[in-house]
């Protein structure tokens, strides 16, 4: 079947089969690799991009489900070479490691800024609950939306602390 | 040592201008990639021509395969070839060696030994069409006995797994033993109190966010093979391969690109990455495979898998005298432990922990079950994750029937730190520790007095609160090669560091990076070492045919070996520099000093060279001093003197809904000493990761089996991994004790939270459950087995 939809602003259209997963499309049609696959049961969250502005996990949503609607991806964040603040906050703060589940934390992350430009750390934890880390324990990767939200209400004056102390023996 | 007070000092985490020519905090080179999703990960890979492969996998746990039809499968349009275990008998490649000397199937070809176990493979145009395939074959198979609980493997009507060894009759594996059985048990004798335990530590699986998997590329006019693979260890998976596929060592290239987590998930060699071998030796084109979410949780390297019997005597003031073990060891189907060969247990021998005592004596069976095979991974530095459980459970144990404070009675009995070098009743010897400054740190971050004064109040009014606290000592770093090795391969590591002619650096390293930021720290090693700076310095690693060789990424190695080489061959590099610098300051080099970046006169700071002026001159036309070659490059292989030793001490407090006995982990307070810190940031991470892991492993994860060995943890719905939610906002601090014999005092952190913290939450959950008269529960202390304690019916979970 033939299916065309918005990728990133873009108009794209592919012959496909009818049981492609949207994450597959993305990644073995278009080669937008930024959007990974890591569990095939929506526990994850490594696939997470957008459908018209919301957050979905493209394991377990058709490729044809997303006719004519509009997706964005990780490639789709960074805007005229700028990058997005959410992507600034997550180098900043040390928000990944591995890399693998960030693109779907920061496509969550930033439809969470879109609606609440000052989320609670609760409301950053909440946003994320769906999607796993290995690697950061999550600590940072809420620093880091923090970071985001502070950068685009421009109120990031002062640095920020954390809970680190040391004496040297 | 004097305590430099630091204590209480909070440090600013938003410091993006601060760029440190050499250890600091920096941020990470690699992250400019992994933000705008242009990592390179192996599944992102896409060759012209390229197949995919597919693995058909035994539903049973234990069978013997009487036939496999592969008509239909090779009747599908789409796919090229299908291969079964008898097609590479003929081969000689249907069996591999394991990293622990045994041999694993790598398609089955008698029997099938554990659920999930490689029967066959398909190799098609697309992934979709080589899943379908696999639905077309057509095995018949004759169900057998599993061989499930481990505590009966050993009896005599025990069905025989590993009937494919010579002889074999029972499911015996291995036996180990360390310490002194016969002065333990005199010292265990005359002790005033002796307090026994059984502890399980249960299976677990390191569920790396990217599975396994693997691109073969062979080209059959030159005979060379390509494999892009998700490998902690490309050295040493080449040089398997060459031994195991009998291809020349020469025209394999084994390259591990940006890997989604590693955690010794990815140490081992898998059926799979020969599949896809023999697969692209077949049909000439590029094959991919790529397991799936089930695949990896029911196949790959698992963790732990210990039953063990602790048992520690002491004083009746609290000074403990010795402690003994006796461990039953689940290995699996197969042997495919990663660990050093004269290790069989790992590390486990340093189940002595942090304390002086005089005597221990550790005695290990390990058997055959029908289970998936693997046994060290899951950030586990080599089974310590299992010894320091044992002896931090076990010290709590001691606690409470000694009706000591937890802290006090570790306090009482710390190796003090004028003893160090250490050597422990089991042979180790700990480089260097000063544990009284770090336990004290930890207490004070945590107010623990205050703590212990809420729990008091909440006792009274019938709340559940408890504090755990952990205290660990690492062995990390393996290895001297002197007795050091995986597969006859010596655990030293190569680095190569070339300056070009403009004082940009490239440094070659055998470890890899999977997440760890190997990209940033080892610049800053090499920059700390030469005053380049770490943004002029290029990493290159993870690709055979462009680094020197070494053992790889795991065991907290990276830091330990490769660390140690980066550092030093950098120093070769500037002691070659300090010979051209002498030519071209006219001076002899012992009038020489050098200041981060140059050398100058001494008694002149005028006269000086910097160290991209000397690249250019070891460069350039002009005449050297004599004797001196050319170029500005150095090489070295390190082979570590010793392992290094971390410790650090571990504060969780915990609260228990007594209705439903959902534990929440409120806080958890993480100190650790490295030793020397080179990126404090990267560092953070590496503990938060770990706490991380604690916490899955102590309240959520475990891979479990039914009476017939279908693994009931097979997707993430079933093995739960913690999410943001489970998880509190770490509270991190450090000591600093370096290493002696490391050349920049560093000892390796990767895996110290993942083995200190299950034993901080297991003993705060515990704790909690006082008033019900509880000393032990075994993990996973999910609701449902909380409960089970608090009605007084703990159970062990397997």
């Amino acid at each position: 079947m033939q299916v065309s939809m918005t990728v990133n602003g873009e108009e794209v259209t592919r012959e496909i089969e009818g049981r492609l997963l949207l994450v597959h499309f993305l990644r073995d049609h278009l080669r937008l690799t930024g959007t990974h696959w890591g569990c095939d049961t929506s526990n994850c969250g490594t696939c997470v991009v957008w459908l018209d502005g919301e957050p979905v996990k493209s394991c377990t949503v058709l490729a044809a489900m997303a006719g004519g609607h509009e997706v964005r991806t990780v490639e789709g964040l960074e805007q005229n070479g700028e990058l997005d603040p959410v992507q600034r906050g997550f180098v900043e703060c040390h928000g990944l490691q591995c890399g693998f589940c960030t693109p779907g934390m920061m496509m969550t992350a930033r439809a969470l800024l879109d609606r609440n430009p000052d989320p609670s750390d609760t409301e950053i934890r909440e946003a994320i609950s769906g999607q796993i880390c290995r690697c950061t324990g999550y600590a940072t990767i809420v620093r880091s939306v923090r970071w985001a939200a502070a950068e685009e209400a421009g109120t990031r004056t002062s640095l920020e602390t954390q809970a680190t102390s040391g004496s040297a023996s | 040592m004097t305590a430099v007070s630091e204590n209480g000092h909070r440090t600013a985490f938003v410091d993006n201008d601060k760029k440190p020519c050499g250890h600091g905090r920096m941020l990470r080179k690699e992250d400019p990639r992994f933000v705008r999703g242009k990592g390179r990960y192996v599944d992102d890979l896409d060759l012209p021509g390229m197949l995919h492969l597919a693995i058909l996998r035994s539903p049973f746990a234990h069978a013997r395969v009487l036939s496999v039809d592969t008509t239909l499968a090779e009747a599908h349009p789409k796919v090229r070839l299908v291969v079964t275990g008898a097609m590479l008998a003929e081969k000689g490649l249907a069996w591999m060696p394991t990293l622990s000397n045994d041999v694993q199937a790598v398609l089955a070809t008698d029997k099938v030994r554990f659920q999930g176990q490689e029967v066959a493979f398909v190799v098609a145009e697309d992934r979709y069409a080589a899943r379908d395939a696999l639905e077309l074959i057509d095995v018949e198979y004759e169900p057998l006995d599993p061989v499930i609980d481990v505590r009966t493997a050993l009896s005599p009507d025990a069905p025989v797994i590993r009937d494919d060894l010579e002889g074999k009759a029972d499911n015996h594996c291995f036996d180990w033993e360390t310490g002194d059985e016969a002065e333990t048990e005199a010292v265990f004798a005359r002790a005033d109190v002796v307090v026994t335990e059984d502890i399980v530590y249960p299976r677990v699986h390191p569920a790396p966010m990217e599975t396994c998997g693997a691109v073969a590329d062979f080209d059959q006019v030159d005979g060379r093979l390509t494999l892009w693979s998700t490998t902690q260890a490309p050295h040493a998976h080449r040089t398997l391969y060459a031994i195991v596929a009998g291809l020349p060592e020469h025209k394999i290239r084994v390259i591990s690109p940006d890997i989604g987590g590693g955690f010794g998930n990815k140490v081992p060699i898998y059926p799979g990455y020969v599949c896809a071998i023999v697969g692209s030796l077949l049909t000439g084109k590029p094959v991919k495979w790529m397991e799936d979410r089930a695949e990896n949780l029911i196949s790959t390297g698992f963790a732990r898998d210990y039953v063990m019997r602790g048992e520690i005597a002491a004083t009746r003031d609290g000074r403990i005298l010795a402690v003994r073990t006796q461990v039953l060891a689940d290995h699996g189907a197969f042997n495919g432990t990663a660990a050093p060969v004269k290790y069989p247990a790992g590390f486990f021998g340093v189940f002595t922990g942090s304390y002086d005592i005089e005597a221990a004596h550790c005695k290990m069976t390990a058997v055959y079950t029908n289970k998936a095979p693997g046994g060290v991974a899951y950030a586990c530095s080599f089974r310590i994750t299992e010894a320091v459980y044992l002896i931090e459970r076990i010290v709590d144990c001691l606690a409470y029937e000694l009706a000591m404070d937890p802290v006090e009675l570790r306090m009482k009995n710390f190796i003090r730190p004028e003893q160090f070098p250490f050597r422990t009743k089991t042979g180790w010897v700990y480089d260097s520790g000063n544990y009284a400054p770090t336990m004290e740190l930890a207490k004070e971050l945590a107010g623990y007095d205050a703590l212990r004064a809420e729990q008091a109040e909440k006792r009274a009014r019938g709340e559940l609160m408890g504090i755990g606290v952990s205290f660990f000592t690492e062995a990390v770093g393996a290895g001297p090669r002197k007795d050091m090795d995986i597969l006859g391969l010596g655990m030293a590591d190569g680095c190569e560091l070339r300056v070009h002619p403009t004082g940009k650096a490239v440094v070659r390293l055998s470890v890899q990076s999977q997440g760890q930021g190997h990209e940033t720290t080892f610049a800053q090693i090499v920059a700390e070492e030469l005053g380049i700076p770490p943004q002029d310095i290029d990493v290159v690693h993870g690709d055979t045919d462009q680094t020197p060789f070494g053992l790889g990424t795991y065991g907290s190695r990276s830091t330990p070996v490769s660390g140690a080489a980066a550092a030093l061959v950098a120093r070769k590099v500037r002691d070659k520099a300090r010979l051209i610098a002498s030519g071209m300051l006219e001076v002899s080099v012992a009038d020489l000093e050098w200041e981060k970046g140059s050398f100058h006169v001494a008694g002149d700071p005028e006269a000086s060279v910097t160290i991209q002026a000397i690249a250019m001159r070891a460069h350039g036309a002009g005449d050297l001093p004599e004797g001196v070659e050319g170029g500005l490059e150095a090489q070295i292989c390190y082979n570590p003197e010793n392992l290094t030793y971390p410790h650090g001490a571990y504060i969780c407090v915990v609260d228990i809904d007594p209705g439903t006995a959902k534990v929440t982990v409120r806080r958890f307070v993480a100190v650790d000493d490295c030793g020397t810190r080179i990126n404090p940031m990267i560092i953070e991470g590496q503990v938060h990761g770990g706490l991380t892991d604690g916490v899955g492993m102590a309240l959520m994860e475990m891979i479990s089996f039914d009476e017939d060995g279908n693994c009931l943890s097979g997707s993430l719905m079933d093995y739960l991994i913690p999410t943001s939610l489970e998880v509190p906002d770490w509270e991190t601090g450090f000591t600093v004790t370096p290493s002696p014999h490391h050349p920049i005092g560093a000892k390796g952190v990767g895996e110290s939270a993942t083995v200190g913290s299950p034993p901080a939450i297991v003993n705060a959950v515990v704790d909690a459950l006082k008033p019900y008269g509880i000393r032990h529960a075994d993990m996973p202390l999910t609701p449902s087995r909380v409960w089970e304690a608090m009605q007084g019916r703990p159970t062990p979970p397997i």
